[in-house]
């Protein structure tokens, strides 16, 4: 068993990793059980985290590919009891149903509006194209994400 | 209408918040493999390699002696009780065709033997050691193989029951007769006729079927199992590994996507015989291929449909046919069939005379099971398709033919008497039905009159604009039951338990709300648990479209006997009569009163003639008022490829009053997007030998945010009497949409009927070049 270190959301971490381990496994053993499992070949999103800020699927990450570097799981996305703009948003729209896909969905959603502060819906779409959802229909997700855009455009502008 | 209902609503018809949102948003640990599991023993299973064979015998030793191999499962240690998958009420519809391990496989994938080991790697391998032989047996691939003269008996075994006739793979047969068809096409000036086929297509929940089982300090078994159908799920392991349902607690967390496919008791069995074998705890999760292979499927089936009209274009007769292919075992096989005719002919009421019948048939072919729409979905694909060609014939707009036919208010059918869940069914008159509306206010959105026929080409696309109504209903009318028990806590909050079952569907919250609509408080005063066999009253479960209307009522009754002893407690704490006293914003209110809730619990608790502020009420349904959608679709057909492009989907529907209207339409739009992909991308591939050749989200394409049409689900008011607040279902109805009206588009955009699914650009095309061959023989 190797050892990895990970900065996760914002905490560094030395954890074991064995030989061809994805950081999809290592993380949800260390309990960020957020970080959801849906296919495990990279199809469904659901175990969508940023990997230095960019939006990637655990499940296709080998753990020590990601030595040394930083990670953000939904966990990390509230600072305590004040949720992000784009969870507000989520809850706001009814963008939950199961809310299994819905942690992935927020951190493509938030890779996107890091880049970007005013996607049009093409753009939207496009950012979570990767992640599967057979609940909704993806309306209220889109709805959500141009919510929590003009949000946090206006909370930059106060 | 009772005199509250004409009240406005406080809490009702609010999109408030999910109960269970922030918990969600946050990533909290709420699913069953979201807790610690490195104590557990990872269960795999083997599938089988054949669609058709006899295990001659399993040689588990060299798998035993893997280290970490703990326990191997096979037809040798395991119950042979026969039982049903199918999680429905007892005694279930469903035959009793299917044991743990079976001494014979019947499709490729079906369970031969599980190892239970220490580390997943560890039964992997144990898998690949075991050693089993078989002697192959002819398959039987398809419906019409299934019905041959001689072929091949799937259920051979002899002690399997409920099977309608094994000796010839029927699983089950109905036929029922209003009137009389022959005459009544025999009078009709006019009469069409279709026959659909459509293909295997599944669920695909992101979470796939898991289980954590473990015993308590009691020795009990405690099963944390992903399911719709908690306390049938109960009942199904007790009988299946001969225990008694006192022995047996199943909780249900945050579940993943359901959609019908966790109606059906897959993995529990094996999960609680590990544990009760080795005081473990077990875990079981299929992967994702596993779940595509040997979980559960939309019933593929081959429907007929033929229509009779007079001239008005009143329709004298309807003749349906279906033959539904069950796979190798029967869940759901009958009672989805029967579905097929039950939840689609009584929209057509004006037809004197009607006729369905069918079959479902036994194949070695993956399981079909249950699958939002449940038979429905199949019916009106032809149902639709037919009505479009006879407004056709007709020289009649398709809404005007649906206008002149359609159920209304005050009228029943024949067929929901003659047809029910897998019996005879329940006769009752529709009391809500906003069809004319929905049809209007579709029309005037999708801009019907200005494109209907308009064929506008863009390049290659050609446009068109189809439409299709339809009905579903509200649970199971005399067979659901659901339960709730309310209590009250000393600062005014309350529990709500329920057997109820969120998959995801925001039960927990809308019953909530119902609740606090009754107890005049917001809805997060109620504290919801749901779903724990130990925790809360029965409920069937979530299958049916049964919640809103009847769990929500057994709610709304709970909460109104709560009410009735807050209000006489606090009448003999203010001294006023109970009839001068309401319930408002957390107070006791009167002419001279204004008492808290809080106020009224303490006393009742802690200070005069105590006792606890609480109550269970019971709901069984006498009817199922349906609820009614009419879908309309602008399609654009590429003439050179075949591809469909889906432009705009508009749909309008009345579903009583949305207890949650965002949830409400959220049930909505996610029915229609995974119609959508059942309708033109979503097809399980099956090899020449029965294997599934594309069990992968990679494969097996599911839409995605990029390929969703603009969609347009609006909802028009309406109130059902007999209703919790007024309300009907809508979880089911909106999925049987989009295989008609995209159909019909296509038959308005370029001319070709498609009665083959999904409408791939292969079909398409092919029907497009068949289509210009025969108008044009030498061209």
């Amino acid at each position: 068993m190797a050892s990895v270190e990970l900065t996760i959301n914002s905490v560094r971490r030395t954890l074991d990793a064995a030989p061809g381990e994805t950081l999809l496994e290592v993380l949800r053993r260390e309990g960020y059980t957020g970080v959801k499992r849906g296919c495990g070949s990279g199809d469904c999103g659901a175990c969508t985290v940023l990997l230095d800020g960019r939006a990637v699927n655990a499940c296709l990450v080998l753990a020590a590919k990601a030595n040394g570097k930083e990670i953000l799981t939904i966990e990390g996305l509230a600072s305590g009891d004040a949720l992000h703009p784009i969870q507000e948003a989520f809850l706001d729209e009814g963008a939950v149903q199961c809310g299994y896909c819905t942690p992935g969905m927020i951190l493509s959603a938030y890779d996107l509006l890091s880049r970007n502060p005013t996607p049009s819906e093409g753009e939207i779409r496009q950012a979570i194209s990767g992640n599967l959802c057979r609940c909704t229909g993806y309306v209220k997700q889109v709805r959500a994400i141009q919510a929590a855009a003009e949000r946090m455009r206006s909370a930059r502008h106060e | 209408m009772s005199e509250r209902a004409r009240e406005p609503f406080v809490v009702v018809g609010k999109s408030v918040r999910k109960v269970d949102g922030v918990g969600l948003v946050k990533g909290k640990p709420k699913f069953v493999a979201d807790v610690d599991l490195s104590d557990v023993l990872h269960v795999r299973i083997l599938g089988s390699p054949h669609a058709h064979a006899r295990i001659v015998s399993i040689d588990t030793s060299a798998a035993e002696r893997i280290p970490g191999v703990v326990a191997v499962l096979t037809h040798a240690n395991t119950p042979a009780t026969r039982h049903t998958t199918a999680g429905q009420g007892y005694p279930e519809p469903s035959p009793y065709d299917t044991r743990m391990f079976d001494t014979k496989v019947r499709f490729v994938g079906d369970r031969v033997a599980a190892v239970a080991a220490e580390t997943e790697e560890a039964a992997e391998k144990a898998l690949r050691a075991l050693r089993v032989t078989y002697e192959e047996l002819p398959a039987v691939l398809s419906i019409d193989e299934a019905r041959a003269h001689g072929a091949p008996v799937i259920h051979d075994e002899g002690d399997s029951t409920g099977i309608y006739d094994a000796a010839r793979n029927i699983v089950a047969d109905v036929d029922i007769d209003v009137g009389d068809v022959g005459r009544g096409f025999a009078q009709s000036a006019v009469t069409v006729e279709t026959t659909c086929e459509t293909q295997y297509a599944q669920h695909t929940p992101i979470e796939t079927h898991v289980v954590h089982s473990l015993l308590d300090s009691d020795d009990r078994l405690v099963l944390r199992t992903s399911t719709q159908v908690p306390f049938h799920a109960r009942r199904i392991v007790a009988q299946t590994l001969g225990i008694p349902i006192q022995r047996i607690r199943v909780i249900k967390p945050r579940v993943g996507g359901g959609f019908g496919a966790k109606q059906e008791v897959l993995l529990e069995d094996i999960a609680g015989w590990v544990t009760l074998r080795t005081g473990r705890p077990a875990f079981v999760c299929l992967s994702r291929a596993e779940e595509f292979v040997a979980a559960r499927t939309r019933h593929p089936m081959r429907v007929r449909v033929k229509l009779g009209a007079n001239a008005d274009g009143v329709l004298q007769a309807i003749e349906m046919e279906a033959t539904s292919n069950t796979g190798a075992y029967g869940a759901h096989g009958l009672t989805v069939l029967a579905n097929t005719g039950s939840k689609t002919l009584p929209l057509y009421n004006k037809a004197e005379n009607a006729h369905f019948y069918g079959q479902a048939v036994y194949t070695n072919l993956p399981v079909p099971g249950a699958y939002r729409g449940y038979g429905a979905t199949q019916g009106y694909f032809p149902l639709e398709t037919a009505m479009d060609e006879l407004a056709e014939r007709l020289g009649l707009d398709p809404i005007e033919l649906r206008r002149r036919n359609h159920i209304r208010v005050g009228e029943g059918s024949p067929i929901f008497e003659k047809l029910g869940e897998g019996r005879e069914g329940v006769s009752q008159t529709v009391k809500s039905c906003e069809l004319e509306r929905c049809l209007a206010v579709g029309a005037e959105r999708i801009g019907w009159r200005e494109k209907r026929g308009t064929r506008r080409r863009e390049g290659p696309w050609v446009h068109g604009v189809g439409m299709s109504i339809m009905m579903q209903g509200s649970g199971i009318p005399q067979i659901d039951m659901a339960a709730a028990t309310i209590k009250m806590n000393e600062d005014g909050s309350f529990n709500l338990l329920v057997g109820a079952t969120d998959i995801g569907t925001g039960s927990d919250t809308i019953l909530a709300q119902i609740a606090a609509e009754v107890l005049g408080v917001p809805a997060s005063r109620m504290i919801v648990t749901s779903s724990d066999t130990d925790l809360t009253p029965f409920d069937v479960g979530a299958y049916a479209s049964s919640t809103t209307y009847v769990s929500g009522m057994a709610v709304e009754r709970a909460a109104g006997k709560v009410r009735e002893q807050i209000l006489s407690v606090a009448a003999a704490m203010c001294k006023e009569p109970v009839e001068n006293l309401r319930l408002l914003e957390e107070h006791v209110v009167g002419p001279a009163a204004r008492v808290p809730l809080a106020e009224v619990c303490r006393r009742a608790m802690y200070s005069s003639e105590q006792f606890q502020i609480a109550a269970t009420a019971s709901c069984v349904p006498t009817e199922s008022p349906p609820p009614f959608l009419a879908s309309f679709a602008e399609v654009a057909v590429d003439v050179e490829t075949g591809r469909v492009k889906v432009v705009r989907y508009v749909a309008v529907a009345d579903c009583g009053v949305p207890i949650n209207p965002l949830m409400a339409e959220g049930q909505i739009e996610g029915s229609i997007v995974n119609g959508l992909g059942y309708a033109l991308t979503e097809e399980m591939l099956l090899s020449s030998t029965g294997r599934v050749r594309n069990p992968s989200l990679f494969d097996y394409k599911i839409p995605g945010a990029l390929d969703v049409p603009a969609l347009d689900v609006i909802l028009v008011g309406s109130y059902e009497p007999t209703g919790p607040m007024g309300a009907k279902s809508v979880g089911e109805i909106g999925i049987n949409g989009p295989m008609p009206t995209i159909a019909n588009a296509i038959y308005d955009a370029v001319g070709v009927r498609l009665h083959e699914t999904p409408f791939t650009p292969e079909r398409v095309l092919a029907a497009i070049r068949r289509e210009a061959a025969e108008r044009c023989p030498l061209a």
